[in-house]
């Protein structure tokens, strides 16, 4: 089996995932600057709850099909997801819009705190497994496996991008999100629904974060109440790699983050001579991200750097 | 109102009436291990003690974010560098025995050069982009930690380092109790007056920074860094010292860390406690050194306080509903998110935020905002 080959898949997998989340960090921020600290825990609860769903469709006996249920669980998701985007935005940081960035940001930690806790108390410290409903099929491509749910993964991500993007630059919603993201009060000047677009731009966001959040426990198997937080952390960093505020540099640095985890997990033993093992993955990812910052401090597509701090 | 208000301006400026609080606080300072072990037993003192080296680590974090303006999401990577520089050479594991005072400054250094190593880098790094990469440098810490055990085994790696030496000055053991003109005192009190005393001095320095030329310096440098460097500030050494600064302290908490708990592992220095260091400094009031301490000390206390939720709950449900330790950090959680709606510059914000965000804050905005534009 050729390792490159194998590890590059598995990189494209991942980083489509990552892509998807950072996303929701890269939109959020390119319209309040603020980091959207909750937004893990989005992905996480659409996890959460899409098993919640396939679990009691698949015991009671509904004699649906195995796909039906999955997607079902997967559009229960959606849409619990979208009303928690929406909420989280209304309570946390609307009422904290003219203050200064740090206060939103304390009021974002607190609601990851929030919501971490109460998934802990709705379904338990233990890890929830995603149940056999998918028959898995592995191909052979040059020498590497791949699986049909990792092509419906990559799939699927590129589907959701390739719709942002349409939806950011050729739609009327679209411009008043980019208007709003360039000048608030200007957008609110030209007629624009500033604090509608806001919203929307949360919905959307964790419509993204739930889709992301299935596709990580069906590719891993298993969802944890605590998964939300490296999951979102990976994301932010894809964002910020990509230069945050840029729609097309999250997916970027989502794929591209993906890739160098993989491969860097892949060989980091062989190129160390074995000193360092494949646990040094989130520090290949993180030392990746200070060395890109520090040669490009906006990050590789991004123009601006933020002025404030 | 008014006249209790002047008469409350007048009586702060009275010389004597000051020094009647000051010599008051420090009785009541001095008195607390005794008063809380006897109100709510020797758990209390503990958290006494920790609840002080919080006071220190967020003091060190305002030099960084509230006097300089970086946002550092890593700062938990110096407590862990203090605290390992002290478990391995005073400890079984390496089976070396440095004496107390001079682990504490080796501790201090290391972190203090680890803060520079940091800092370099990032000069040219503002606002968020500084945040994900100390968030990073905090990982990649901790990694670290938590796998240097093979090939060589230097951290111990997840299990850490254990039986580290208690502090000890001579053979006087923080650890062991003593007595005292017929007064018994456990090793726990003893580390408080220890703690008190640094955070005591680590308060003095701060307050001192604050007003001198380095600390203008950095309020200059947070407030426009360039407008700071045309007027002549080396804005380069000024922001390195900060880190220096900030991460010395931290370094210092993490040694007296080591020593009082007698254990560390990996675990005690995730992000998790980089970020509750933030919220401290943020809630209780950035760059004001009393709101600082009322947001450390708040934000330790707080959540120990919501150990008694279950008695609560048996006390209004006759039985417990859901398991306390489940939903204190809900409670913590929400906490957060109402003082913040509510107090958007902190409990006890420092005198230019306050300003800042006086009646005619929006004005200065709409100004800044245009000035912006003009620049554009």
């Amino acid at each position: 089996m050729d390792i490159l080959t194998q590890q590059l898949i598995n990189g494209l997998v991942l980083g489509s995932i990552y892509a998807l989340v950072a996303l929701g960090y890269t939109m959020v921020y390119g319209i309040l600057e603020l980091i959207n600290f909750a937004h893990g825990e989005v992905t996480m609860f659409g996890a959460m709850i899409c098993l919640a769903v396939i679990g009691a469709l698949a015991g009671s006996g509904t004699g649906l099909n195995g796909g039906t249920i999955v997607l079902l669980g997967l559009l229960a998701a959606i849409a619990v997801c979208m009303a928690m985007g929406f909420l989280i935005e209304r309570i946390a940081y609307r009422p904290l819009r003219r203050a200064p960035r740090l206060a939103a940001l304390i009021t974002a930690i607190g609601m990851s705190i929030v919501l971490q806790n109460l998934a802990m108390l709705i379904w338990g410290r233990q890890y929830i497994t995603f149940p056999p409903l998918l028959p898995l099929v592995r191909y052979e491509l040059a020498g590497a496996v791949i699986t049909n749910l990792q092509i419906f993964i990559m799939m699927l991500s590129c589907l959701l991008m390739i719709g942002l993007l349409m939806l950011v630059h050729k739609t009327r919603l679209g411009r008043a999100m980019r208007a709003t993201a360039q000048a608030q009060d200007i957008a609110g000047l030209m007629g624009i629904n500033t604090n509608t677009i806001i919203s929307v731009t949360f919905v959307i966001g964790a419509a993204l974060a739930a889709v992301a959040g299935v596709m990580v426990s069906a590719y891993y198997g298993l969802a944890h109440y605590y998964m939300g937080f490296m999951l979102g952390l990976k994301a932010f960093t894809a964002a910020v790699l990509g230069g945050i505020g840029n729609i097309a540099g999250a997916m970027l640095g989502g794929l591209l983050l993906g890739v160098i985890e993989s491969l860097g997990a892949g060989y980091i033993g062989d190129l160390t001579g074995g000193f360092l093992g494949s646990n040094y993955q989130d520090v290949f990812a993180f030392f990746v991200l200070i060395l890109v910052l520090i040669v490009r401090p906006s990050g590789l597509l991004g123009e601006r750097v933020a002025e404030r701090a | 109102m008014t006249s209790l208000s002047q008469r409350w301006q007048q009586w702060r400026h009275d010389r004597r009436a000051v020094w009647l609080v000051y010599i008051a606080l420090a009785m009541l300072l001095a008195a607390l291990p005794f008063l809380t072990g006897a109100a709510l037993g020797r758990g209390w003192v503990r958290i006494l003690d920790f609840t002080l080296l919080y006071v220190m680590l967020a003091l060190g974090l305002n030099i960084v974010v509230g006097y300089a303006g970086l946002l550092d999401l890593g700062y938990i990577a110096f407590y862990a560098v203090g605290a390992y520089m002290y478990a391995l050479l005073a400890s079984p594991h390496f089976d070396l025995h440095l004496p107390f005072w001079a682990l504490l400054p080796l501790g201090a250094g290391l972190a203090g050069i680890f803060g520079i190593l940091l800092g370099a880098p990032t000069l040219r790094l503002r606002g968020d982009y500084l945040a994900i990469v100390t968030l990073g440098f905090g990982e990649i810490i901790r990694i670290f930690l938590n796998n240097l055990n093979a090939p060589v085994n230097i951290t111990n790696g997840p299990q850490g380092v254990n039986l580290i030496d208690p502090v000890a000055f001579g053979g006087f053991s923080l650890s062991q109790p003593h007595e005292f003109f017929g007064v018994r005192f456990p090793g726990l009190y003893a580390y408080y007056y220890l703690f008190l005393a640094l955070a005591l001095l680590m308060i003095f320095v701060s307050l001192r920074l604050q007003n001198s030329r380095i600390g203008r310096a950095w309020v200059a440098i947070r407030e426009d860094e360039v407008a700071a460097e045309a007027m002549g500030i080396n804005t380069r050494n000024i922001k390195l010292l900060a880190f220096a600064m900030g991460a010395t302290f931290a370094g210092i908490s993490g040694g007296l860390f080591a020593g009082f708990q007698g254990f560390i592992s990996p675990e005690s220095f995730n992000l998790f406690e980089s970020i509750i260091i933030l919220c401290m400094i943020v809630l209780g009031g950035m760059g004001n050194i009393p709101g600082v301490i009322l947001g450390a000390v708040l934000l330790t206390v707080f959540p120990e306080a919501l150990r008694y939720l279950g008695e609560l709950q048996h006390y209004l449900f006759g039985r417990i509903l859901v398991d306390p330790s489940d939903l204190r950090m809900l409670i913590f959680g929400l906490a957060l998110i109402l003082i913040m709606i509510f107090r958007p510059a902190g409990l006890l914000p420092s005198v230019r935020r306050r300003r800042e965000f006086g009646s005619d804050a929006s004005v200065l905005a709409q100004e800044q905002a245009s000035l912006y534009d003009t620049q554009r």
